[in-house]
Parts: C-alpha cells; structure tokens; sequence
C-alpha cells in the first residue's frame, strides 16, 4: 500500500527535524565547552550568557598548564592509561585464549565462576583492596592504580569469543611441527586475534582514561593526580574560574573524543560484544 | 611445555590478578563488615573488634543511611526508564528509513558517552547555573523564573538524572539500535498488509521482538545507576540537604574521610545485596513476558 508522496515528505522533515535536534542536545554541551575555553577571564560569568568569546584568548590554557600542574596530570593520565592498555592487552589475551583454546582441568567451571563475578560492584572491593595497597605501600602510587586494572572478566570473556573462531588444526598442525605454545600463541594466534585486540585497546584505553573512584581513592597526593582527579579537586578550589575549568575540561576531553572519532568502528564493535554475555 | 600445563601458564597471570586485586579484596570485605575496623585501627590492628552484625543493625538506624538509599532508587526509578526512553527513540530515530546521514547523527549522538564524566558534570554545574546559567537563561525567554537547578532540594535530583541521561543514552542507543536492525522487515511488511498503523506495529511487532535487547539493556543500566557516585561527587558534593547523597557517595565518605572502614564496608555489602535483587527481578520479569 502506497502512501501519498507529501505526507511522506513530511514524515522525513519530522524524522530528520528530530535527529537534529537530538544532535544539537548532545553537542550543545561540547560546543559550549569549547567556546568558554577561549573567553577572557570572568566573560562567562555574566547575564545574558555570551556564547561566543568576544576576543578569543589562549590565557586560561596557558594558566592551566604554567599554574595548576596541568602538563603533570596530563601525562600522569597518559602514563596510567597506556600501562594499562598494554599490560591488560598481554594479560587478558592470554587468558582469554587459554579459555578457548588450551585444555585444563577445572577450564570450564572457572570461565563461569568469572563471569559470576560480574555481578559483583567493583566498589564492594575497594575497601580491603585500599588496605592491601597501604601494606604493599602502593598507596599514592601509579602501580596503586595500575595493578588492579591489569586483569578484567569484560576482557577475557572478548578475547575469548573471539579466538574461539580460530580453527583448532592450525594450532593442532603447528604443534605437530614442533612449535612451543609460546611461538604458537605470539606467532599463529596473535596476528589472528588481531581486531578484537583493537577493540579491547580502545576500550580499555578510554575506560582507565575516564576513570574516576578508584584513582580518587588510592591516589592521595596531587603529583600523582590522573587528570578526572584533577578536575575534580580543581572545580572545589576555583568554582568561580569558570574559563578555566573549561579549559581544563577541554584538555580531559578531547583526546578520548579525537580517539573515539579515529577507532570509532572498533569501539562500537567492542560495545555490542560486550553487551550480549554469556 | 605440555598442552595441559600451558593452560595454566596462559591463564595464570590474568587468574593471580583477579584473584590477588578483586576476591580476596571482596571476601575480605565480608570480614570487615563485621568489624568495627576505624582510624585507631587503622593506625593498630590491635584496636580491632569483631562487631557480628553490628554494622548493619547501626545503619538500619541511621536516618543518613535511609536517605541515601531513598536518593539512589529515586535516581535509578526515574533515571533509567527516562534513559532507555530516550535510547530507544533515537535508535528508532537512526533506524528510520527516512533518515540522513546516519553514521554523522550516530556518532554524533554517541559522543557524550565517550567523554570524562567529571569534565563533563563540571559543564553542566555551570549550564544549569542559576544566575548565569544558559538553562535559565533560555527558559527566561518563555517567562519561566530563574530555577536554582544544583541548589534546591527538589531540582537537584531531577538535574542529575538529566545530566546522567544525556551523558549514557547514546550507549544503550547503539544496543537498541543492533537490535532493531535485527528484525526482520517482512514483518512489518505483513502488517502493513493488514492495515495496522505505525504505533500498533510498534507495539506488536517492534516492542516483542526488541525484548531481549531491552532486558539486556535494563539489567545494564539498572546495576549501573545503582553505583551513582561521581556526579553528586562533582556536581553537589550529596548537598543540597543531603538530596543526593547517593549509597556509594554515603560509602565513600564513610570509609575514606572518617576511616570507618567496618561500616563502610556494611553500606557497600548492602548495595550489592540491592543490586542483586533487582537485577534478579528484572530477569524474572522478563521471562515472565518470553523475553528470555
């Protein structure tokens, strides 16, 4: 049944109409951001609300970096992350491979035991996980935030579905060749996980990126502020500067933006394995 | 190295990790919510009593307690149905074959999911300021009175559920989304047939055969609003009046700003139990209805 061309015009005019409002909904809040950033001190603090900067300045970034440790942050943050990433990368792939293609004892009943774990709120281990830390003297520390991270349940379960697909006579076949299960799984195995490890990377990059309790907790002193920590603690001391907790906002911001925007496809990707356990 | 063993080898690092970081911590945190574990004992084990199930009876009497487990259900009862709402229209949005430039408007509406939640919470304390705030300013325009949105007990809430929808949506947006894609069009094709109108196909056909992915869905966003804890942390610091003081907000300042550790533990214990039985409910409610 066929529908009169004009009403379905106007359906597309709704359809389009409302995405683009949604879309000005989401960015509006980035958009803003960015402009305040670059406001003269104190211009955004007035009624109306300017939305453009009338005389746009770098100051409130040059302030952030000269005068609130920003650049240390920044590279506290880079540092935690990226350790992060590669370590997990290493540890998860392993496992997740050995869940999948290495037979031992008790295999299966711990794979579900794992995932029974995730149900448990991190949170819950936080408090002995911080008294663990204080006698291992990891308090105050990147290893403090570092070490948890190194192993997660999300990141086996992926690897794990994802090397499931590899074909058991190649593994076989290298075997018979002689090849060590270190060779097979750095040589053979590896390469072939190769997209999922891209999309664990992204994950997890992003995720320490953005994460905020735990650092919050276990990182007691400011040299060694991942930057969420940062801006946190700066937007209690400077609530009036609001320049410059947006420039400080731009600076947390944007490169896990500008990394979503590269690797968007494998993100999403990661997002919808993710999302359909067991 | 034997098959067997290499097993072992593989799964070993990742096994000692999680087992050394996050059961131990877990079971050990069992212990010390039966202990009155403090400051003193913190400074010396030996000030250290075992307290039964003394933690919990005290918060079953703390009025603090109470509020924040009433500021978190209001925040998860109001927040995720308003989320998974907003997820589904702009994934039905996405779906719509009448829609432009799609992979532009899902990337767009993805964006916030991405960014810092605390950067993004401090945005939003100063959009919904209420002097100079663009929120109040842009409702002046349709005669309505400045809204101290952050600084009155009644708004402060609502305000971050709207903070927390706009920031998650395009998550369960692009889940929903999969999901949708997924149906199969001749479906919708015998409907038409039939005369059924737009919103009965969506009520007969989208909605069933959504219902898998809008369990997964719920169950997701349920057991994370439930660890509701940066936001009041950035946005309100629990105030005003305690209006959103949040379980794990409660939890935080228990444990790590006064060091009762013991009690804290108690309040993260309790969480948990809560999270359970509503993720359990949420499942049984959904098979009920044939979603599983």
């Amino acid at each position: 049944m066929s529908r009169p061309v004009g009403e379905t015009r106007w359906r597309a005019a709704g359809v389009n109409a409302a995405l683009l409002a949604l879309a000005a909904l989401s960015l509006a809040p980035l958009a803003w951001m960015l402009s305040v950033s670059f406001m003269p001190r104190g211009e955004a603090a007035q009624f109306p609300p300017p939305l453009l900067p009338s005389a746009p300045t770098l100051d409130n970034y040059r302030e952030l970096f000269a005068r609130t440790g920003m650049a240390r942050h920044f590279a506290n943050s880079l540092l935690v992350a990226t350790a992060i990433t590669g370590l997990s990368l290493l540890v998860n792939t392993m496992a997740g491979y050995a869940f999948a293609k290495l037979r031992f004892r008790g295999r299966e009943r711990l794979f579900q035991l794992l995932l029974a774990a995730l149900v448990v709120p991190a949170q819950v281990a936080m408090l002995p996980l911080f008294l663990l830390m204080k006698q291992l003297g990891l308090v105050d520390s990147y290893w403090g935030v570092i070490l948890p991270a190194m192993a997660s349940v999300f990141g086996i379960f992926l690897v794990r579905q994802y090397a499931r697909s590899i074909p058991d006579e190649l593994v076989e076949a290298a075997r018979i060749d002689g090849a060590g299960e270190l060779r097979i799984f750095f040589r053979i195995v590896l390469p072939l996980l190769r997209p999922v490890l891209a999309t664990l990377a992204v994950f997890t990059f992003m995720a320490s990126w953005n994460d905020f309790m735990w650092p919050l907790i276990v990182l007691t002193g400011q040299e060694h502020y991942t930057l969420p920590v940062a801006i946190a603690s700066l937007s209690r001391e400077h609530v009036m500067d609001v320049e410059l907790m947006m420039a400080g906002a731009v600076v947390t911001v944007a490169p896990v933006l500008a990394l979503f925007l590269l690797l968007q496809r494998h993100y999403i990707h990661g997002l919808l394995l993710g999302s359909v356990k067991g | 190295m034997h098959a067997r063993l290499a097993g072992w080898v593989f799964a070993g690092p990742a096994l000692l990790v999680l087992a050394v970081f996050f059961a131990l911590p877990v079971a050990a945190a069992l212990l010390l919510s039966l202990t009155d574990f403090d400051l003193y004992a913190l400074a010396d084990p030996a000030h250290l009593r075992f307290v039964a199930l003394g933690n919990y009876l005290d918060l079953l009497r703390t009025p603090l307690f109470w509020k924040s487990l009433g500021n978190t259900f209001y925040f998860v009862l109001v927040g995720v149905p308003v989320s998974i709402a907003l997820s589904l229209a702009a994934a039905l949005l996405l779906d719509s074959p009448l829609a432009r430039m799609r992979a532009a408007f899902r990337t767009a509406l993805f964006a916030p999911v991405v960014t810092t939640v605390v950067a993004v919470a401090v945005i939003w304390r100063y959009l919904f300021h209420t002097s100079y705030g663009l929120v109040n300013w842009a409702l002046g325009h349709v005669g309505i009175a400045p809204v101290d949105w952050l600084g009155d007990p009644h708004w402060a809430m609502p305000t971050i559920i709207a903070f927390a929808a706009w920031k998650n949506f395009g998550y369960n947006m692009v889940i929903l989304l999969a999901g949708l894609q997924a149906i199969p069009r001749d479906l919708y094709e015998a409907a038409r047939i039939d005369g059924a109108s737009r919103w009965r196909q969506f009520l007969h056909i989208t909605l069933p055969q959504l219902g898998p992915v809008l369990l997964v869905v719920g169950v997701i966003t349920v057991s994370g609003y439930f660890q509701l804890f940066a936001e009041p942390y950035v946005m309100t610091r629990g105030d005003p009046l305690q209006s959103t003081v949040s379980v794990l907000y409660y939890m935080f300042e228990e444990g790590f700003r006064w060091w009762n550790l013991g009690r804290a533990s108690a309040i993260a214990f309790v969480l948990f139990v809560v999270i359970l039985a509503a993720t359990a409910l949420l499942l049984r409610f959904g098979r009920r209805r044939g979603a599983l």
